[in-house]
């Protein structure tokens, strides 16, 4: 459990604290990566989950699928309840009503409740400095309403609300750099991890929540339906974003740069775009220039990491 | 639950709608969706887990002999455990009727 750079899958601990018989999609991504994050934290915490795709498949009333106290908050207020929950534990036990057990908050949310809706209360827990953890499962899109844009959607994809076309090709933004926005908050610890590398996500994790002072990680999960791509793909979809350098997985601690997995050669963009529907309609200019765009942004971050 | 999801009545929950038992999904079949179903040739099996760490359900234990092999009551079918395993223990076979 400790040493988590051998890799060693049946070192996992074996509890599930996410259990089975949630109604997440086949081949659901994001519920992978939050079955692997709930394993890496500590026995004794509160999590806040907003609105959205964990949220809907795991708490069908009146089932849950969470095995640890959990709290449904609205799309706009999960960092601000995670940040209230914490100063009632810290308060209640200063005033002796309930002993300090150390008890850890993590916030929970996709990326529409993080980086569209969610980021005004997200940047004040952040500023306040209250000692919890954000993790975002980052699918690229409002996946649980049906397929909406949000601004986490990468260049050129195709959603209902920014579909391809004559006269569209799809997405007419990049995606919003949310790490970066956290990390400009000058918190402790922010980190990019991918559910198709189990064992570094894990670390991220234990490592985020165990650090005093907020902490955000932003985990990009693969959605079958949204992306139009086969279930039995999404590990190694994760994968290939990963290492065509579209997904960077990096840390970021006290403002030191460090890249999680260093990319000595990229593989082309197109590995990772062919096998996805949203991006079916691209043309060759349009991969050129995805292509380039990712080469750019991935030498920033590794200047950054010198 | 001690009661069945379609037999609980407005009188069985609790007031302000709070879930007293956690982890009680685990009694819904979600096995019933599945169009594909995972099998196992052991011989090749190592035993390594990646099936496990890599199901998005979390459906995959381990059986007397130390075999990974998925829970059907729970198994949607994704196949994702197919396409990871190192040694190409398992395929996959379309459900029947």
């Amino acid at each position: 459990m400790q040493n988590y750079s051998v890799y060693a899958s049946r070192l996992i601990p074996k509890r599930e604290p996410f259990a089975p018989g949630h109604r997440a999609c086949i081949g659901c991504g994001e519920a992978l990566a939050v079955r692997l994050a709930c394993k890496a934290l500590p026995q004794n915490v509160i999590i806040a989950n907003a609105t959205g795709c964990m949220e809907v498949v795991s708490s069908q009333f009146p089932m849950t699928a969470w095995r640890m106290p959990w709290i449904h908050t609205l799309f706009e207020n999960t960092a601000a309840v995670a940040s209230g929950v914490e100063s009632a534990l810290k308060v209640m036990a200063r005033k002796g009503v309930r002993p300090d057990t150390g008890t850890k908050v993590v916030a929970m949310a996709g990326d529409g409740g993080t980086s569209d809706i969610g980021i005004q209360a997200l940047s004040g827990a952040l500023e306040r400095g209250h000692d919890f953890l954000y993790i975002c499962f980052d699918n690229e899109a409002y996946m649980n309403t049906g397929i909406q844009r949000s601004s986490a959607t990468p260049f050129g994809a195709s959603t209902t609300t920014s579909p391809a076309g004559k006269m569209s090709i799809g997405q007419k933004t990049w995606k919003k750099n949310v790490p970066a926005i956290a990390a400009a908050h000058d918190i402790p610890y922010v980190a990019t991890a991918s559910h198709s590398y189990p064992f570094d996500l894990m670390a991220k994790v234990a490592k985020g929540v165990a650090m005093p002072g907020p902490a955000y990680i932003h985990i990009h999960s693969v959605c079958p339906t949204g992306w139009r791509s086969a279930p039995d793909l999404s590990v190694r979809l994760g994968r290939l974003a990963v290492q065509t350098g579209v997904f960077p997985l990096y840390e970021i601690e006290n403002g030191r740069y460090k890249l999680s997995m260093e990319l000595p050669e990229m593989k082309p963009v197109q590995d990772y775009l062919k096998l996805q529907g949203r991006f079916r309609h691209l043309t060759e200019d349009t991969i050129r220039e995805i292509q380039q765009r990712v080469v750019e942004e991935y030498e920033k971050i590794k200047e950054k990491a010198q | 639950m001690s009661k069945k999801e379609d037999e609980i009545t407005w009188k069985d929950i609790e007031i302000g709608a709070i879930v007293t038992e956690p982890g009680s999904t685990a009694e819904y079949k979600t096995g019933d969706w599945r169009s594909q179903a995972p099998t196992y040739n052991t011989d090749r099996c190592i035993k390594c887990g990646i099936c496990q760490v890599f199901c998005p359900e979390g459906c995959v234990e381990q059986d007397a002999g130390g075999y990974f092999i998925a829970n059907m009551y729970w198994c949607k079918g994704c196949g994702i455990c197919a396409r990871e395993c190192p040694t190409g223990v398992i395929t996959m076979v379309e459900e029947t009727e």
